[in-house]
């Protein structure tokens, strides 16, 4: 037996596609993706419309989506992040309808509840057999980690695994197993090895990034959760890099020895289980080569699906047992609340991803930026759109200092005692103004272009359109 | 407190509005080397405008003008003085002369400004052979001259040898200069460390300049001066030895005892003087938030 087919139209026929449906797609192939373009063009031919994309992040590699929208192939999407050439695109107002943002931890919440059904999910895998036994850690196109991709095979009423690797029935050490899977279609390339992960992820040069990435180090250090059993997440932003680093050297001439590392996974990451800083890392993401390699030869690192790492409605997720995350933010408020979701220009350009899932999860969330970024004061008085409630922020580090979030008094007196420079975040808002001067508020539109859905299925923000 | 004084090229708007974040005790505004011929009035008037407008909290501002051989000297200080910048920094300086020079003309700039006499001080640079064998002289030179700044490149050049990490070829530029600064009591600066990729060469070189008795060492990249910071700040445990010997003494006055041994090791003035000089440093440490964030 065999559900191997012969071509993606073969599949998509075979899956029943009818208009009005929904489809997804995961985004481990970030912006190297071809699989998502494939399925549309072929959709886009059947004559197929009205319908719904359910994917976990968009990057601009999917640009000519926008002509599918404007064909009306496709009439509402659902994701958890956008670059910002779609961004800009939806805040224009493309779509009749507002785009749905989830967090990495909502989406498979909320499809797992039915809130989000979907007919079709077509998966992108570097490796899978003829069975749909399939794992993203080998192939020429190899992404390490096909966490995303495991709510949409479980959920989906078909999964297609679309794969430039088609190996001998049984695969050894797949991800998704078989189980799930009612076709595989072999392609020559899913993706542009360049675009999906990077050779390495560097740590940033600048010295200002240095200097905050410096003091978060320190933050965590006498935040009294640096002991062992500690476990950390950290994005792939250079000064968040630098950061890691910094805590890495912390944590070795202390002799701690950390539970876990969490979340998307650097080479920076990998380097700090080597060096015995965490017992094991969950690896949602893989986003560099050093990630990918160590997924598929450490037994240490583990694969995990984006239940596991942040649903809300599961029994237990990882997030909610992390003792630090960093974060970045475009903007954030006097009230801690953070956007980033939106640019200077509230253009769309990014979106939750597991910012607000750690965030909420995370003992210690903390937000680096610096008070100024391009010509605007980081931090202002309301955010254009909130993408984590203040809530759950507790730290704000800038190069200048830090500010705690009034609620978390202990921590306050912890930093402050250590002599780290703890300031007023109103402080450090007029700070940046003395430079920039007040910026004018954006102009908006009337329209809504996007629902920002937070991880409990409630409606947290909107955003309007640019005129 | 100066352990770290920073190069900041005074052309570099990017660079000066972060001046105060980049951890350095002091940060020098430079308008000689790091800014081209047809940059010097730009970097001029940024600069003025930097030192006009920005509020750099705890972090000294030097200015390092321009030669004494050149035709910008003069109107950099005439520029920048009215803005008071906590030191002038002229480079090559390399005789006794030069520095009277530059204080005649200051004299008749801070009489034209209406500032008190000897209100703008001086960190002469040393970079030439003819400037480290003058370096008592340009030291004692006039009350201006707060400390002596060792410029490692350009003496290298003039010495006619290659400048390398290791730094055996200005070793003894580096004792005289301390010496020189010293004997007209005055601080004196190390010159800085130039790879910055080598994160490990910065801690080795700053230790050894702090070994030969340097107050700080200056950097041209922000990245070094974490470490400048650190092998220039006293260890808990100098400050702890401080305090005690501090305590010893107190006790041996008490009693009226002239002797005074700790652990079996005679405490006299200098090892006293030490201790003092160490007690103020961690005073000064405590201020700006302890040697945690340095």
């Amino acid at each position: 037996m065999s559900k191997v087919v012969a071509s993606l139209q073969e599949a998509i026929r075979l899956c029943g596609l009818k208009d009005g449906m929904s489809i997804s797609f995961h985004h481990h192939l970030r912006n190297g993706d071809y699989v998502l373009n494939m399925v549309m063009d072929e959709v886009s031919k059947l004559g197929i419309g009205e319908l719904t994309i359910n994917a976990s992040s968009l990057f601009d590699v999917h640009l000519p989506l926008i002509t599918h929208i404007q064909n009306r192939t496709v009439t509402k999407l659902c994701t958890d992040y956008v670059s910002a050439g779609i961004g800009r695109w939806i805040s224009q107002g493309i779509l009749q309808e507002p785009v749905e943002f989830r967090t990495h931890g909502g989406r498979p919440s909320d499809m797992l509840l039915g809130r989000t059904p979907v007919d079709i999910a077509f998966l992108a895998v570097p490796t899978s057999d003829t069975m749909g036994n399939c794992t993203g850690k080998v192939g020429k196109s190899a992404c390490g980690s096909l966490g995303y991709a495991f709510p949409d095979a479980m959920c989906a009423k078909k999964v297609v695994v679309i794969t430039d690797n088609l190996v001998d029935y049984p695969l050894q050490n797949w991800s998704i197993p078989e189980t799930y899977v009612d076709y595989v279609v072999p392609v020559e390339a899913i993706g542009n090895p360049a675009g999906i992960v990077s050779g390495t992820t560097q740590i940033t040069r600048d010295p200002v990034g240095l200097v905050m990435a410096d003091l978060a180090a320190q933050v965590i250090r006498y935040s009294g959760l640096l002991k062992d059993g500690f476990s950390f997440q950290t994005g792939a932003g250079g000064a968040s890099l630098a950061a890691a680093k910094f805590l890495k050297e912390i944590m070795v001439k202390e002799k701690i020895q950390g539970s876990f590392g969490l979340g998307g996974i650097t080479g920076y990451l990998v380097e700090m289980l080597q060096a015995g800083c965490f017992q094991t890392l969950l690896d949602v993401q893989c986003f560099d080569l050093k990630a990918v390699e160590s997924l598929r030869t450490n037994p240490r690192h583990q694969e995990i699906s984006s239940i596991h790492y942040a649903s809300p409605t599961a029994k237990s997720a990882v997030v909610d047992n992390l003792d630090v995350v960093i974060l970045g933010a475009t903007e954030i408020d006097v009230d801690f609340n953070v956007n980033v979701h939106t640019d200077s220009s509230g253009y769309l350009m990014g979106g939750s991803g597991g910012h607000s899932d750690t965030a909420a999860g995370a003992k210690l969330a903390m937000v680096i930026a610096p008070i100024v970024r391009a010509r605007m004061p980081i931090v202002t008085d309301h955010v254009m759109c909130v993408s984590t409630p203040g809530r759950d922020i507790d730290v704000l580090v800038t190069e200048k200092g830090i500010a705690i979030n009034p609620a978390q008094k202990q921590l306050k007196q912890r930093l402050s005692d250590a002599g780290l420079p703890v300031m007023d975040i109103a402080q450090l808002k007029q700070m940046a103004e003395k430079v920039t001067g007040i910026p004018r508020k954006v102009p908006r539109g009337d329209r809504v272009v996007a629902n920002v859905i937070y991880r409990d299925g409630s409606l947290l923000d909107r955003v309007y359109n640019i005129p | 407190m100066r352990r770290s004084m920073l190069f900041l090229p005074g052309n570099t708007p990017n660079m000066i509005i972060h001046g105060d974040s980049l951890g350095a005790d002091a940060i020098i505004l430079d308008l000689e080397d790091a800014v081209a011929p047809d940059e010097k009035d730009a970097a001029r008037i940024l600069v003025r405008n930097a030192l006009q407008y920005q509020d750099f909290g705890r972090c000294e501002t030097i200015v390092r003008i321009n030669g004494l051989d050149t035709s910008e000297w003069q109107l950099d200080l005439q520029t920048l003085c009215p803005l008071q910048p906590d030191f002038i920094m002229p480079p090559k300086v390399g005789s006794a002369e030069d520095i009277l020079k530059i204080d005649h003309y200051l004299s008749q700039l801070e009489t034209q400004l209406h500032l008190p006499p000897n209100a703008v001080g001086l960190i002469a640079l040393l970079e030439t052979a003819l400037g480290i064998e003058n370096a008592f002289a340009i030291a004692s030179a006039s009350s201006r001259v707060k400390a002596l700044f060792l410029g490692g490149e350009d003496l290298t050049a003039d010495l006619h040898c290659q400048r390398t990490a290791k730094g055996e070829e200005i070793r003894y530029a580096r004792s005289r200069l301390v010496c020189a600064a010293r004997a007209a009591g005055i601080d004196a600066y190390d010159t800085p460390f130039t790879d910055v990729n080598d994160d490990e060469g910065i801690w080795e070189d700053a230790q050894f300049a702090r070994s030969l008795g340097f107050t700080g060492k200056a950097a041209i990249s922000p990245r070094h001066v974490k470490a400048i910071n650190q092998v220039f700040s006293p260890s808990e445990k100098e400050i702890a030895y401080a305090y005690e010997i501090m305590e010893v003494i107190q006790a041996a006055k008490e009693q009226g005892r002239g002797a005074v041994s700790l652990r079996g090791k005679m405490i006299d003035a200098p090892i006293v003087e030490r201790a003092k000089q160490t007690i103020a440093m961690a005073q000064a440490l405590q201020e700006i938030g302890g040697s945690n964030y340095v």
